[in-house]
């Protein structure tokens, strides 16, 4: 009922201005907490301290791959249960989740040249990242180049569907494949395989981070709502001006 | 706090997350205050809603 009731974008809108300095909030205490941990995790016995960068790393890489589930889960809101605001949240999604992306491979580089003597190599986990980023701009595109909104909703929902093929190909890479990059550390049947000094400011960097995306999509979902508000606005001005 | 022989890149990005983080956040405040303003302008012209102007649509 809660996702029927805020199908209504003035309810939404109110929803979301109720919302948001909460979640800002939580965002700021949640990096608070996890920076300060992290800047006191003991040094990994192989990486030294550079495993500080695993801080930012991780959860961007988490965040690349749920802004993709979002707009996954939006894009079946428009095809199959025409949610009024789906097409909102997939729409203000991309952008985010490109973001995150990008930090993912940016840090992954920065990582890997001191770690791995390089700073890119072919294998099938960065790959597949890369994939997914080239994915998020191509989406942001087909929105651009399509003035209405509604059509524009459905053919980047198709397209989001059809990429979400590569999620679990992302996550599997590193089992599937030869892989330089290092397979899974916290999800794992045997348990996580970090020490919970290094895995307890993780975690909560990703919280911080799930916060951070989840406040920005709620605030861009507002902008973009305002936005087709003013779209709308606009053409009944010019049929005004066309009328008179 | 000694980062090592390595500090260079764990100092870059952790200055690239930082970089990234600012420019989403501007990017939605940015946008957020050209959208209350071009709806401010449109409805001081006397341009509303239907639902505004009968006060339907109101939660």
């Amino acid at each position: 009922m809660f996702l029927i009731d805020l199908a209504n974008p003035t309810r939404f809108f109110n929803f979301a201005n109720r919302v948001l300095p909460w979640l800002a909030a939580a965002t700021a205490i949640a990096f608070a907490v996890g920076i300060y941990y992290g800047s006191f995790a003991p040094d990994d016995y192989q990486q030294g301290a550079t495993v500080k960068i695993m801080f930012i790393h991780v959860p961007a890489a988490l965040l690349g791959m749920i802004g993709w589930g979002v707009m996954s889960l939006a894009a079946l809101g428009t095809l199959v249960w025409r949610h009024p605001l789906a097409d909102v949240a997939a729409k203000t999604a991309a952008p985010l989740g490109a973001a995150f992306t990008l930090m993912c491979l940016v840090t992954g580089s920065l990582w890997g040249r001191p770690m791995w003597g390089t700073y890119w190599v072919w294998d099938a986990r960065l790959t597949s990242v890369l994939v997914l980023f080239l994915m998020y701009l191509g989406v942001i595109a087909l929105w651009r180049t399509m003035d209405d909104p509604s059509r524009a909703a459905r053919a980047a929902a198709v397209l989001t569907l059809v990429g979400a093929i590569n999620l679990p190909i992302i996550k599997f890479s590193v089992n599937w494949w030869n892989t330089l990059h290092q397979d899974a550390s916290i999800v794992r049947l045997d348990g996580p395989a970090i020490h919970p000094a290094i895995l307890t400011p993780l975690l909560i960097m990703m919280v911080a981070f799930t916060l951070l995306f989840f406040t920005l999509h709620l605030a861009a979902m507002r902008n973009e709502i305002m936005r087709r508000r003013v779209r709308t606005l606009m053409i009944m001005q010019a049929q005004a001006a066309a009328g008179a | 706090m000694n980062l090592g022989p390595h500090a260079a890149f764990i100092v870059s990005a952790y200055a690239v997350a930082i970089l990234i983080v600012a420019a989403m956040i501007a990017w939605v405040f940015v946008d957020h205050r050209r959208q209350r303003r071009t709806l401010s302008e449109l409805e001081a012209r006397g341009m509303t809603r239907r639902s505004e102007r009968t006060g339907a649509g109101k939660d």
